[in-house]
């Protein structure tokens, strides 16, 4: 086992610090080491974005990232979408439109379109198919995911976040 | 059925997920996310070669690693007798391998650790050493006198596994001499795998002080294993508890029992602390429980007018290494004999052969009533190659020869008696959604163009909902399921059943229906299942079963806590129960509709104000057994265009016509058939689990084995009939497998029209762009 080190990140707007063998991957530090489980492994090849985090404003597989290249980021995981304990019209979104089934790929589908609508506040259809094209689902066949966004697209523009 | 108010949220309305909450925070609880203190990690060594004898197994280097507690092998656990397990069909499979190695990732070792890394160090250092065997790969050669024999272990010294028919061979022999026309085709359905989201995985924990084991287990069937646990294992089964956890979809992979459940379960007894095992996606593609592989032949006699006289499926199937298919005990094809679908066929007879081959095992059932996909293919398939041979329309065709609503129930020729049914009304609905007359036109004039179009029907009939007890059984254990329903002091209720939700909604569809019962508000109702320390015993959830066992011993537990609750009421209300009537969420008294006792004041009266002679308390519990399966049924349209350059196709449009009897939430059956086309989707055009000759296989990564990401799939426009089961509780049948079951054939069917006027009568799925390229190359429409 290679020597550890000391990896600083700020994850969802807060100060953490573990220690990690190089190799350790992203997804793990962030489930094993920092205790947010809501990031998940679906695949051993990054095709099914269940583990997708936010990373300097980018999303990246996290299975694909080792944790010390996180060190001194700031990395956005599912659990940091909740704004001042109310749901962020993502979240509500993909209730409203029942936008999930088992749940299993929605942490990664919420970052996946956070960060679209960061980018891109009103996506067309098309638009919001490319932008979760790296994140699989296996139980909504994305119609009702693609309407979440619409959702959450037309009340962030009315006003919300 | 009174529908109810939208606070109380009963059938009928389109609720809004309950478990979505936590969800949607990262706040859901799968398997992998359960630590417990001192948990250590296991990791499976596994065979490289699809058939090899075992020489010997070298642990010393990996023992080396820091970290490494155990290594267990085959030897290991045959000396406790575990090398071996039962499968759910009659036959046996290797936990770990001793001797030799049937399949490519068959399990061979398991390494623990104290961290999930050193497991899999340590993996790669454990050496075997095989001597290759021949490999057999072709299960139509399983049967040739110079194929190798795989299963030593047998008594048999072949590869036939079993044969199975049903039906009358003369009389459907008969029919076909006599037949003016006889059709047929040779459709495979190939083997693929339900890939959910979530691996399969455990955490086993056995407590040496109280010797209680608990496991936290991706499982379709937690009662089932636990029992399975308890007779292979040996732990009386009070000392066992299976968790099942939230689950990251299911669709027939998470049924079986895996070895590295068993494997996991022995470390934690061995060294006393917690063990994790979490397949990684090429595990769980490369050695769990596939799907299909079904080698089928139809053929149809028919007068010349189109009516059908008789139908004569012969079919080969690849089981892998080991029968592993989790099915009813007694159906080793399980309920494929519903081939004759959706239409009125005086004569007909199916017979099955089962083969080993060097594959990975199972011939699970992938979303599906246990091989009813395939045989809803099959028929649909072979209805349009009589169509071409006849030049009729599929439509006309199946019109004329789809069993008549006047004719419900109807006996099938295969001993099935379908409950309801209304064929005619779904094919109208989804002809005239799609609008087909219009597409039939343009087609034509596409064609003179030279464009390749083409409108694929699928009018396909399930069967669902196993039981009835009479027939099922799963290693005996008969196929009822069950609810409790306990009423709190405050009127608020828990429910618990013998099923357990993947993601389909069960914790807001069963308290819609006791709100349905009783009135309770659904938001009120919290329901819980898969903890077998605190549910009732149950089969789990599979082939459609939830709403038509549990969904139904929901409702009757609810109508017994009526009973009571009207007792109660009588006693408060100063009257005899016979002067009562019941309306949503009260009892009152007829011609006085003031003088009413709430639900909720019932139940506060149940624990504070006892009537004289009644029990304390507000609850019941029902193990409902169905007095038949329920029969769902639709009509499915795909359009579809080709590009006569790549052969790329891209669904155009695709309606489909569901009919599931009444239904309990409408927003959660249309996502079921979103999810569920799309499965269909991807089945028909990219995925196959295929093996090279010597055994390797080469669909074993998400790389190799295709998913649909959203730019692919189809927009799918939705409709349905309602043709309640008239045996069931409140009429429903069951949805989440007609979507799987009923679409590939119309997205098969769409694509061989599309090309039928070049002569094509049949492709084999996957219908890849290549394959379809390599058609238009042949027949020269591209260079």
């Amino acid at each position: 086992m290679a020597k550890k080190e000391l990896i600083k990140l700020k994850i969802n707007g807060k100060e953490r610090e573990a220690a990690a063998e190089p190799r350790l991957l992203l997804v793990h530090f962030i489930r094993e080491a920092l205790g947010l489980t809501g990031t998940h492994v679906g695949c051993d090849t990054s095709n099914c974005g269940a583990c997708t985090v936010i990373m300097n404003g980018k999303t990246v597989k996290s299975c694909t990232v080792f944790a010390v290249q996180a060190d001194g980021a700031e990395v956005m995981t599912v659990e940091g979408l909740l704004q001042n304990g109310a749901l962020h019209p993502l979240q509500e979104g993909f209730k409203e439109e029942h936008g999930l089934q088992c749940g299993f790929c929605t942490p990664g589908m919420l970052m996946s379109t956070y960060a679209l609508l960061q980018k891109n506040p009103q996506p067309s259809e098309e638009q919001i198919r490319w932008g979760i094209s790296g994140n699989l689902c296996r139980c909504t066949g994305y119609q009702n995911i693609v309407k979440a966004v619409q959702f959450a697209s037309k009340k962030m523009a009315q006003g919300g976040k | 059925m009174q529908k109810t108010s939208a606070e109380i949220s009963g059938m009928g309305h389109s609720m809004k997920r309950k478990e979505d909450s936590r969800f949607i925070q990262g706040k859901g609880n799968y398997v992998d996310d359960v630590n417990l203190p001192g948990m250590v990690y296991g990791h499976m060594v596994r065979s490289p070669y699809a058939h090899a004898r075992l020489k010997s197994i070298n642990t010393d280097a990996a023992k080396k690693v820091p970290g490494v507690l155990a290594i267990i092998t085959g030897e290991d656990l045959a000396k406790a007798n575990l090398a071996w397990m039962p499968t759910l069909s009659n036959d046996k499979q290797m936990v770990l391998a001793t001797g030799k190695v049937l399949f490519q990732a068959q399990e061979v070792a398991f390494v623990v650790a104290e961290d999930r890394y050193a497991a899999a160090d340590a993996a790669e250092l454990v050496e075997v050493e095989y001597e290759e065997l021949p490999v057999l790969v072709d299960p139509h050669k399983a049967m040739d006198a110079d194929a190798p024999l795989l299963r030593e272990d047998r008594t048999e010294k072949n590869n036939h596994i079993f044969h199975w028919e049903v039906g009358d061979k003369a009389a459907t022999d008969k029919a076909f001499k006599e037949a003016a026309v006889v059709s047929k085709v040779n459709a495979l359905s190939p083997r693929c795998h339900p890939a959910p989201l979530e691996t399969c995985g455990c955490v086993a924990d056995f407590n040496k002080a109280t010797e209680k084991l608990t496991v936290w287990l991706t499982s379709q069937a937690p009662h089932v294993h636990r029992t399975v646990f308890a007779l292979v294992g040996g732990i009386p089964e009070q000392n066992i508890r299976i968790i099942s956890p939230d689950i990251g979809g299911g669709f027939g992979n998470k049924v079986p029992v895996y070895p590295g459940y068993v494997c996991a379960v022995v470390a934690s007894l061995t060294l006393g602390l917690p063990v994790k095992w979490i397949e990684t996606r090429s595990e769980n593609l490369q050695s769990t429980g596939f799907a299909r592989d079904y080698h089928m032949t139809a053929e149809i006699a028919a007068d010349k007018e189109g009516k059908v006289k008789a139908l004569r499926v012969k079919t080969l199937a690849d089981h892998g290494a080991f029968n592993a298919a989790a099915q009813p005990t007694k159906f080793p094809a399980g309920l494929f004999s519903i081939c004759t679908g959706s239409y009125e066929f005086p004569q007909s007879f199916c017979e099955v052969d089962g083969v080993y081959t060097n594959k990975a095992p199972g011939g699970i059932a992938y979303r599906c009533s246990f091989r009813v996909t395939e045989a809803a293919y099959l028929i649909e398939r072979a209805m349009d190659v009589l169509a071409d041979d006849l030049k009729m329309d599929p439509v006309e065709l199946r019109k004329k020869n789809f069993v008549p609503a006047a004719k419900f129930p109807y006996k099938s020729p295969l001993g099935w008696t379908y409950d309801s049914g209304d064929y005619h009304a779904a094919m109208k609905l989804a002809l005239d959604t799609i609008g087909y007359d219009a597409l039939l036109k343009e087609q034509a004039e596409k064609r003179k163009k030279g464009e390749l179009m083409g409108i694929g029907i699928s009018s396909f009939t399930e069967i669902v909902g196993a039981g009835p007890a009479h027939t099922f059984d799963i290693l005996g254990i008969k196929m009822f399921d069950s609810a409790e329903i306990r009423i709190h002091p405050t009127g608020k209720a828990i429910c618990r059943m013998g099923t357990k939700s993947q993601g389909q909604g069960h914790e807001t569809t069963y308290a819609q229906i006791v709100a349905q019962e009783l009135g309770i508000p659904a938001k009120d109702v919290q329901v819980e299942e898969g903890d077998t320390d605190t549910a009732p015993y149950g089969l789990g959830t599979y082939a459609s079963r939830s709403t038509p066992t549990s969904g139904a011993a929901t409702a009757m537990a609810a109508r017994k806590i009526k009973e009571k609750a009207r007792k109660i009421a009588a006693f408060l209300l100063e009257v005899s129960e016979q002067d009562l009537e019941w309306e949503p969420g009260k009892f009152f008294v007829k011609g006085a509709p003031s003088k009413a006792k709430t639900i909720q004041e019932i139940a506060f009266a149940a624990y504070t104000n006892i009537p004289p002679g009644l029990e304390a308390g507000l609850e019941a519990v029902d193990y409902y057994d169905p007095p038949n399966l329920t029969f769902p049924f639709g009509t499915y349209i795909a359009v579809v265009d080709i590009d006569k350059g790549t052969g790329e196709i891209k669904v155009r449009r695709f309606v489909a016509v569901d009919d599931c009897g009444n239904i309990i939430n409408p927003m959660i059956v249309e996502g079921q058939i979103h999810g569920g086309l799309t499965e269909g989707f991807a089945i028909a055009f990219m995925q196959e689990i295929g093996y090279d000759e010597s055994g390797n296989v080469q669909g074993g990564t998400f790389m190799d084995y295709l998913i649909p990401t959203a730019v692919e799939t189809p927009h799918w426009e939705t409709g349905k009939t309602t043709t309640p089961s008239p045996h069931h509780p409140f009429g429903a049948k069951g949805i989440g497998e007609s979507p799987n079951v009923g679409s590939p054939a119309a997205f098969v069917n769409a694509v061989v029209d599309a090309l039928s006027h070049l002569g094509v009568k049949h492709i084999d799925m996957p219908i890849t762009p290549w394959k379809v390229w390599n058609i238009l190359k042949e027949k020269g429409i591209t260079g």
